[in-house]
């Protein structure tokens, strides 16, 4: 049988692709599928979910649509049923009109459960005080600060495992975005907006980081190391970028922002309220809100760093008015 | 004099890469090859009067059809081009800029000028034959249509060696593609190339809604059209509503580019998101307009291999009108990611999984009208099975991308990349490829080579499992789209090579067709019956090809599978039905409007990019006059004879 023989090929061909793919993987490859912190967990648990939810469809369906091709194949002499005429059965189409309804209402509240508790923007669960860095895109590279430490970085970021740490997005550059796959899902980066993303490693390492959104020529360039330390190498570290590293000037701020690549780079201090200046500098000081984040979170951010922010030229308390009139339109 | 001149040609066109400069010469070389031709072979009066100004529905599939395997050949060329980039880590063979590029012509021409014309061309050849009329509703108005999306491609094709190509990706987000990340005239090209085709596929959509409610056969009632039929419709009825947001929304991109407005800019109160939302607003629904037809095909060809009815052909209906419907609720899953908040995130998280459900019953009956049947396997129904793998599978990993907390990992990942090309190739694609295999003997008068057919058939599969499975697997990997390289340090390298290799399959696949088209061109028999599958709708029951006239006399229906019916009449030994005598048949008249017209359009597109309003305004002046000149040309149409009817059919028949 000719046919037969094309799918046993193709069943070949599928298996050993299969054999290549574990092969060649060896686990801590697939980053999404190795998780070292609490929100990539509970990402890949959902993956999981949806995959073996769906399969209880697609297997029976694969399987169906090959089964009757072969048995009702046309053939000399077959013995099976032919009924040309055979067009209509209620119960059946009830079956698979209900099957995949029940399973999408299951998927569908499972789904909104995730999405609530992995809010991006909402605090994670721990004893510990969150740790703030502020993060912005650049042409093509990524700036870190630490508002509360003082000092900046580009090209890595490095934190403490086991604390939670809570990204502030912005971009200073077309839209890009924020992914360390074995922390957790991304994040957009983009101007106008401070987007909040809480991720918290379990334990010590490097983990690969990148700009995941297309951003323009160089955008390829945009992957960096996310170094998870314990809180003793942390400080450490802290301390010792403090002491070595050259300070961050607004003018050094205006050339990093300049179209190129570069290494990594470690900053002693930053200039005050320099990341709420990137996040409003194309909206004359409106900050554009993101959906579903806390609302005071953007209100202490402008607090935050107020006495040490250069007002010229910005009126503040208009910019707060059109904050809120922004936000009370968008919700 | 002359440094300016060389100044004006080295920005003017595109230098500096030997892969263009070969290009370059291929297409002076082809255009050459084409004039010559035609100047010995004298063939330039026919080429204006049989096809350039022809308004029959048949000949302007069959220019669709070509357009759009050229535009594959294109896109195919551009993907394996990316594929190579990619084979080896810190590869050099693409420069970034190329490499973007290449994406973004990749995308553009595979979804709007390959996808969309090859379904406009599949509408073309079979609705007005399936629904039993003469042409469609506004024959003008299709050969418009064509020239516009012709002539379309064709500026968005030049940016290629001429000025440069748009590099912002398919979508092409401000502000990237605003004046101040892309001042180059690839965004003018993009904006420009897409808006007069699209004018085109509005109106065809309008032009096959119009065809389908009002110039079905007597007796063949809404729910006894063809399923094919059913899915134009769901597909035009898509497309009215989704490409004018299309259309606004690159004017409004025109507008902040040409005028330095603020639509999408920060500065000046607009908004980026205003952009994304909608173009996502057009961009989903879009790919359902494309797909829905596919479903169609794919009822047709199941129920005549598998000599049986269509199962569930109501709920089939309701099925489609429901994925037409929820596409328009589901755009923004494209951009979980950008701080939607839970609850929007949650709506489009299940309006997404809820299309699901639709698309799925469609499979089940699918299988069931196999069920019971004697299924028959030729080039039609093999891709027909392979299709039902495939999408299965890409569906799934739809789902799962639909899940909004799940997709924070998924989002720009080749994980994405995989499940797009698997529902757009094994859905979109396969689908039209066993639609252009059933409905090729209508078309020419002979099959396709079988033999041919198959290796094509088994290449494209193989290759293509070979290519997109490695690509769901590097993006669990963390690679994400769009990059033009990468390090040996990202582990990334093995299954990027076996991708590529499997794209060169698909490649090796499409050259196979070719062969069979060709070969079967010198080779296959004439099909004398016009039914070569024992097809079960009207366009089986005329001659093939059909002649520019479709039905001598008009069909009356009574049932969902008239030709079938009749067979079994015939069979039986049934006294045919009395038939009325044939009557003088009212046909439009051909028309040079509509090419003059888009070649205006070109022509003020192409000014527009260049900010040369010395050509832009001749070419609106132009686009009015031939306004103008239709509105007041009477002439428009005139009726076949009797007698050259009589003739007609006897020569047909004499046949059989």
């Amino acid at each position: 049988m000719k046919l037969t023989r094309g799918f046993r090929r193709l069943a070949v061909v599928l298996s050993l692709l299969g054999l290549a793919v574990m092969l060649s993987g060896c686990g801590e490859q697939f980053v999404v599928l190795d998780p070292k912190g609490v929100v990539g967990k509970h990402q890949l648990d959902l993956i999981l979910i949806t995959t073996g939810l769906c399969l209880i469809v697609v297997v029976p369906v694969i399987v169906m649509a090959f089964v009757f091709a072969y048995r009702y194949r046309n053939r000399a002499g077959s013995k099976a049923d032919y009924q040309p005429t055979w067009e209509h059965n209620t119960k059946l189409e009830l079956l698979w009109w209900g099957i995949p309804i029940l399973i999408i209402v299951i998927l569908g509240a499972i789904t909104a459960h995730y999405t609530y508790k992995l809010e991006p923007s909402k605090a994670l669960a721990s004893d510990k005080k969150p740790i703030v860095i502020q993060v912005t895109s650049l042409d093509w590279k990524w700036l870190f600060q630490y508002p509360d430490q003082g000092i900046a970085t580009v090209n890595y970021v490095e934190f403490p495992a086991n604390v939670p740490v809570r990204f502030e997005l912005t971009s200073d550059a077309p839209m890009n975005s924020f992914w360390i796959p074995q922390l957790g899902g991304q994040i957009y980066t983009m101007s106008g907006m401070a987007m909040k993303l809480n991720l918290m490693a379990d334990e010590p390492g490097t983990y690969m980081g990148m700009g995941a959104n297309f951003s323009g020529r160089e955008f390829g360039k945009m992957r960096f190391d996310a170094k998870a330390t314990t809180q003793a190498e942390f400080d450490n570290w802290v301390k010792n970028v403090k002491s070595t590293a050259p300070a961050l000037t607004q003018e050094g701020y205006d050339k990093l922002a300049e179209q190129g690549t570069m290494g990594t780079q470690d900053y002693s201090s930053i200039p005050a309220g320099l990341f709420d200046k990137i996040v409003t500098k194309y909206t004359n000081g409106t900050v554009i809100h993101q959906h579903g984040g806390d609302a005071s979170a953007s209100t202490d951010m402008n607090d935050m760093n107020m006495e040490g922010m250069d007002m010229s030229g910005m009126d503040m308390s208009t910019s707060q008015s059109t904050t809120d009139a922004q936000s009370a339109h968008d919700h | 004099m002359w440094d300016s001149i060389k100044e004006f040609a080295s920005g003017f066109f595109v230098t500096g890469d030997p892969l263009i400069y070969g290009a370059d010469v291929a297409i002076v070389m082809t255009l050459i090859a084409v004039v010559s031709v035609l100047t010995y072979f004298k063939r330039w009066t026919w080429l204006w009067r049989e096809w350039l100004t022809t308004v029959d529905h048949k000949r302007i599939g069959i220019m669709y059809v070509i357009a759009s395997l050229l535009m594959l050949f294109r896109g195919g060329v551009d993907a394996l081009l990316m594929r190579t980039q990619l084979a080896v880590p810190n590869n050099d063979f693409l420069t970034p800029e190329h490499y973007n590029a290449i994406f973004t012509t990749h995308g553009v021409i595979m979804i709007l000028f390959m996808a969309m014309p090859l379904m406009f061309g599949l509408f073309n050849l079979v609705v007005p034959l399936q629904i039993g009329a003469r042409d469609v509703a506004f024959p003008f108005l299709n050969s418009l249509s064509f020239w516009l999306f012709f002539w379309g491609a064709m500026l968005f094709n030049m940016s290629f060696v001429i000025g440069g190509s748009p590099d912002a990706g398919w979508l092409s987000y401000p502000p990237l593609s605003e004046m101040s990340h892309s001042p180059g005239v690839g965004q003018d090209f993009y904006i420009w190339g897409i808006q007069i085709s699209g004018i085109g596929s509005l109106m065809t959509g309008i032009n096959f809604i119009v065809t389908i409610l009002k110039m079905r056969a007597p007796g063949m009632k809404l729910f006894k059209m063809p399923m094919f039929s059913w899915s134009v419709l769901s597909s035009c009825l898509t497309i009215i509503m989704a490409f004018p947001i299309l259309t606004v929304t690159l004017a409004l991109l025109f507008i902040d580019r040409y005028f330095g407005a603020h639509f999408f800019t920060l500065d000046g109160g607009g908004n980026p998101m205003m952009y994304i939302n909608l173009i996502w607003m057009w961009g989903h629904p879009e790919v359902y307009i494309v797909i829905l037809p596919g479903f169609g095909i794919v009822s047709e060809v199941v129920a005549t291999f598998s000599r049986k009815r269509l199962f569930g052909y109501k709920s089939m209906v309701f099925a489609l009108m429901c994925i037409a419907v929820f596409s328009f609720f589901t755009w923004a899953h494209h951009f979980f990611t950008m701080g939607s908040g839970a609850d929007v995130n949650i709506f489009f998280a299940i309006s997404t999984m809820i299309i699901a459900i639709p698309t799925g019953v469609k499979v089940f009956n699918w299988i069931f009208t196999m069920y019971r049947g004697r299924v028959s396997f030729p080039t039609p129904m093999l891709w027909v099975m392979g299709l039902i793998l495939c999408f299965v599978v890409g569906g799934m990993t739809g789902v799962m991308l639909s899940v909004a907390p799940a997709d924070f990992q998924f989002h720009n990942s080749y994980f994405l990349i995989a499940h797009f090309h698997q529902v757009l190739i094994g859905g979109v694609v396969f689908s039209y490829f066993a639609g252009l295999y059933y409905w090729w003997p209508k078309v020419f008068g002979f099959k396709l080579n079988e033999k041919i057919g198959k290796w094509a058939f088994w290449l494209w599969n193989i290759g293509f499992y070979v290519c997109f499975m490695p690509q769901y697997a590097v993006g669990l990997m963390g690679m994400t789209r769009r990059v033009s390289t990468y390090g040996w340090d990202t582990g990334w390298w093995g299954m990027n090579l076996v991708s590529t290799i499997g794209g060169f399959i698909m490649g090796i696949a499409f050259l196979f067709q070719v062969w069979q088209i060709l070969h079967s061109i010198k080779f296959m028999e004439r099909d004398t019956t016009g039914d070569p599958w024992g097809g079960r709708t009207l366009e089986w029951s005329i001659p093939s090809p059909a002649p520019h006239y479709n039905f001598a006399l008009t069909p009356i229906v009574d049932g969902r599978d008239p030709w079938w019916e009749e067979k079994l009449r015939r069979e039986r030994g049934e006294a045919p039905k009395a038939q009325p005598p044939l009557e003088p048949i009212h046909m439009p008249k051909n028309s040079g409007i509509p090419f003059i017209m888009s070649f205006c359009w070109f022509l003020a597109g192409f000014g527009l990019v260049f900010n040369w309003l010395w050509i832009a305004i001749p070419g609106f002046i132009g686009v009015a006059a031939c306004m103008l000149a239709h509105s007041f040309n009477y002439n428009t149409d005139y009726y076949i004879p009797v007698d050259e009817i009589e003739r007609t059919e006897a020569a047909a028949r004499g046949a059989v």
